[in-house]
């Protein structure tokens, strides 16, 4: 702040200078060119100056001759952005602006989530897409995105999707079958490709059977699968309880090779239930 | 074309005028924030607490480049940067300092515009019309001063404590 206020006077000053000289078309800057593109200016007059490009993305400054062109390299101007272009004389400067626009597209910056989700699960994955030149300029024009889930059984689901601003989303079901899913974002000819891993949802028609074996009873489920028919996750909590006279036992057993399996006291009587989450299973009154 | 040069010249004048009498009258550091209606921002649900700390995150941002375009010093941009956008800017601190440049930055205001949430939250986009002054330095002698208004894409993503530019820069409006 301190030195805006210094030096607002002689901004002003300094400032009548270039804009009086404007008119005379000291140098002819093309309006806009593309990131990483090599160009020249051409100048008119004679004399030395010094130009200057100057933005958030960059900074040139070269000492020229008026009247030749000033060239600019592939490696000068790589980042996208609004540049003012100073050409400064002994006695008067000229000041023109550029845009510097996004080269073309060459990489995805690709989020794709979750990495690991149920199957048949609506809308359950998203995909986010950024697209970017070979100098990470964020490709602002729109561009065609293809959102691919690919299974071991093929391709479940295609979606196509324009940017906007550079961007481009989608949410995708996941598939009815457990296993790893590729996820493929292309753009042009170039690919970004996530893994994601499906895992069986919740149990399904959850079924166990009760026998008696000397003074326990043997209580195990039938393989627990979920609704699609893949075998739930070993390690999920199956719930026995055993309700006698009011009183009950409750044992939290995890599924084994699809199974779970426990020991009971004998109960004539007894009422025994199972359960996995907020699965219910059947329902034994065990005489 | 002499028209245009006539054009630019007058809103060059006129913005000099109004940041040298801001000047002049003391006018707040603080630029203008003008925020479009979020409704439509998606598809992630846009809260009023994020979009407050978004737009402040961001306005924070033009300061702490500012400030480290002024100074020659990139580490001034490591509360408010990460990514390609820090990457950028570090490098044009290198320049500046290598060829014994220095800008100044005052954004005076902005016209902000949420276009983008993330489904996972993990990035919001948004679109700003800037105005602000930019005085170029070349060894501490004034080369210029213009007043801008350029249209900028950036993108932020949220960190331990505050949301950070990742992507920034200007693009044709």
């Amino acid at each position: 702040m301190r030195d805006w206020v210094l030096s607002s006077l002689s901004v002003l000053a300094l400032a009548a200078v270039p804009l009086a000289s404007a008119q005379n078309g000291a140098f002819h800057l093309p309006k806009a060119v593309k990131a990483g593109d090599s160009f020249s200016i051409p100048t008119s007059g004679n004399g030395k100056a010094v130009f200057y490009l100057v933005g958030p993305g960059g900074v040139l400054r070269r000492d020229v001759h008026l009247g030749e062109a000033i060239s600019i390299a592939s490696e000068d101007l790589q980042n996208a952005g609004h540049y003012l272009a100073i050409v400064s004389g002994d006695s008067a400067s000229e000041v023109q602006t550029l845009e510097v626009t996004a080269s073309q597209p060459v990489a995805l910056g690709f989020l794709a989530k979750p990495s690991r989700l149920p199957v048949n699960l609506h809308n359950g994955i998203s995909g986010v897409v950024y697209v970017f030149d070979a100098y990470h300029n964020l490709v602002v024009d729109p561009a065609q995105v293809s959102f691919q889930l690919t299974g071991a059984s093929g391709v479940n689901e295609t979606r196509i999707v324009a940017t906007r601003n550079g961007v481009a989303w989608t949410k995708l079901d996941s598939a009815s079958k457990q296993g790893l899913v590729q996820f493929v974002a292309t753009v042009a000819d170039v690919t970004g490709r996530r893994v994601v891993q499906q895992v069986p949802g919740d149990p399904c028609n959850l079924r166990m059977n009760v026998r008696q074996d000397g003074q326990k009873l043997i209580a195990e489920t039938e393989p627990v699968r979920d609704c699609g028919g893949n075998p739930v996750s070993d390690g999920t909590i199956v719930t026995f309880t055993e309700t006698y006279n009011g009183d009950e036992a409750t044992v939290d057993v995890p599924l084994k090779r699809d199974i779970a399996r426990t020991e009971l006291p004998v109960h004539d009587g007894a009422t025994i239930t199972v359960a996995a989450g907020v699965v219910l299973g059947n329902e034994i009154h065990w005489k | 074309m002499t028209f245009k040069r006539h054009k630019s010249s007058i809103q060059a004048i006129g913005g000099l005028l109004c940041f040298a009498v801001s000047l002049c009258l003391g006018a707040p550091d603080q630029p203008s924030v003008r925020v479009e209606p979020t409704d439509s921002v998606g598809p992630r649900t846009l809260e009023d607490q994020t979009k407050t700390a978004v737009i402040r995150d961001y306005v924070d941002a033009w300061r702490g480049m500012s400030r480290a375009l002024e100074q020659n010093r990139s580490d001034l941009l490591d509360a408010d940067f990460l990514g390609a956008a820090k990457d950028t800017l570090t490098s044009t601190v290198r320049q500046q300092a290598h060829l014994g440049i220095r800008t100044y930055y005052q954004d005076t205001g902005h016209d902000i515009e949420l276009v983008f949430y993330s489904p996972e939250g993990m990035s919001i986009q948004l679109l700003d019309t800037v105005e602000y002054n930019v005085q170029v330095l070349d060894h501490d002698k004034t080369v210029s001063t213009q007043h801008v208004r350029a249209r900028y894409v950036a993108v932020l993503t949220p960190t331990e404590v505050r949301w950070k530019v990742r992507v920034f820069q200007a693009m044709p409006d």
